[in-house]
């Protein structure tokens, strides 16, 4: 019950792109047509799915304040807290390298559509971001974060896919020529989020 | 200071602002600018990862092997930023804490590696560093002008301090999340109204 009350408010309370902005570059440059936001937000979930209990395990087991102890007395007051940007970036990286050497030779279908995005997503804010607040809110275990990280990675998902869709009808209607592209994707998004708004509160 | 310097600095801060018309960085830009005084320590720490990194990575550009690039990079940006972070916590502790983890996530700020990759990988240290510099204040520049109009509409101050008469009564939707995608939006609409050739077809 604890595990579907976390999933659904972070797909839908606490979106990655409408209540924290997390993976904004990406998603304003990828969701010109549903097809590549499909895949792009797919491999979106994956990653977030296997980084975030493998950070979740580096910072119980390595990085919080006397997080060493299991190695012995002399560890016990280790902080190394102060290394953990460099560490989940440094997972993050090599994972999506990881990833896209097996996707390249075991799914090269997959491979080829989702190709160029798959390396892009080292640097998507909204796995690092994933990571952070994962760390932040002191989750309970390795099924938490697992859940976390897949709630609000099918949360990016789903934003994904909307402004996508909403994209594609848009190029029939008539945008003033300054807001054309940019500007009224930005307004598009900021009208989805005050909609999204409405599950503010919600929990089971 | 010659002409082509005098572009690197210029054009990032309006031309190819990397906010409004790259549209690079935008995760931060957004979240951060509820008050003026987050978004100002917000953009200098942008303006200081981005300047040393570009630094860095442009003077070590020759022995960095093309393949691993990007992990190199990384660790030159995650390396910044921690110190960014370390200072703060030692000196503004309470903005730190209101920033949370957007300091962290300056390290995939697109601004950043979109800069290294595109610029201090070909560049001398010294344009590079210029270049890192300008970028981080084109970024800071749309973050304190989208800042002002959230503040000060949103609670009626600037800097924390009361600007709006005493009886104004603060616009709650403009501290939300939304609106600063809006706000943005409009920002953007202004900029294409003056420069025309930046319009989409």
């Amino acid at each position: 019950m604890e595990y579907l009350s976390l999933f659904v408010k972070s797909i839908f309370v606490d979106n990655m792109i409408f209540s924290y902005f997390l993976g904004m570059c990406s998603y304003l440059a990828v969701s010109k047509n549903v097809k590549t936001a499909n895949g792009l937000g797919i491999a979106v979930i994956f990653v977030l799915l296997c980084t975030l209990p493998l950070n979740y395990l580096l910072d119980t087991y390595v990085l919080k304040p006397g997080a060493l102890g299991w190695l012995g007395e002399s560890f016990a007051d280790v902080d190394l807290s102060f290394l953990s940007f460099i560490i989940f970036i440094a997972v993050i990286a090599a994972f999506t390298q990881l990833v896209e050497m097996i996707v390249e030779k075991f799914l090269p279908a997959l491979y080829s559509s989702l190709g160029i995005y798959l390396p892009l997503i080292a640097v998507n804010c909204a796995i690092l971001g994933g990571s952070l607040f994962m760390q932040q809110r002191d989750f309970g275990g390795v099924g938490e974060s697992a859940v976390y990280a897949l709630g609000s990675g099918i949360g990016w998902y789903l934003a994904i896919v909307a402004l996508a869709a909403i994209r594609e009808k848009m190029t029939y209607s008539n945008v003033p020529a300054p807001l054309k592209g940019l500007g009224v994707t930005f307004i598009t998004v900021g009208l989805m989020g005050i909609a999204f708004m409405a599950f503010m509160g919600i929990s089971l | 200071m010659d002409a082509k310097i005098k572009e690197t600095i210029l054009n990032p801060i309006f031309k190819g602002n990397p906010i409004s018309v790259l549209v690079l960085g935008i995760c931060s830009a957004l979240a951060v600018t509820v008050e003026l005084k987050g978004a100002c320590v917000m953009a200098l720490s942008v303006i200081a990862v981005t300047a040393l990194s570009s630094l860095v990575v442009s003077l070590i550009r020759k022995t960095i092997p093309n393949r691993v690039r990007i992990i190199v990079q990384l660790v030159v940006v995650a390396m910044m930023v921690i110190l960014v972070d370390q200072f703060l916590k030692g000196f503004a502790y309470e903005v730190d804490k209101q920033l949370s983890v957007y300091i962290g996530l300056i390290i995939t700020n697109c601004i950043v590696m979109g800069r290294i990759e595109a610029f201090a990988l070909g560049n001398k240290p010294w344009p590079s560093f210029l270049d890192g510099l300008a970028n981080g204040a084109g970024y800071g520049l749309i973050l304190i002008v989208v800042a002002f109009f959230r503040e000060l509409f949103g609670s009626g101050t600037l800097f924390g301090f009361q600007v709006l008469p005493a009886g104004y009564v603060g616009n709650g939707l403009v501290i939300l999340p939304p609106m600063a995608l809006i706000l943005l939006g409009c920002v953007v609409w202004v900029q294409r109204s003056i420069q025309k050739d930046l319009q989409e077809k």
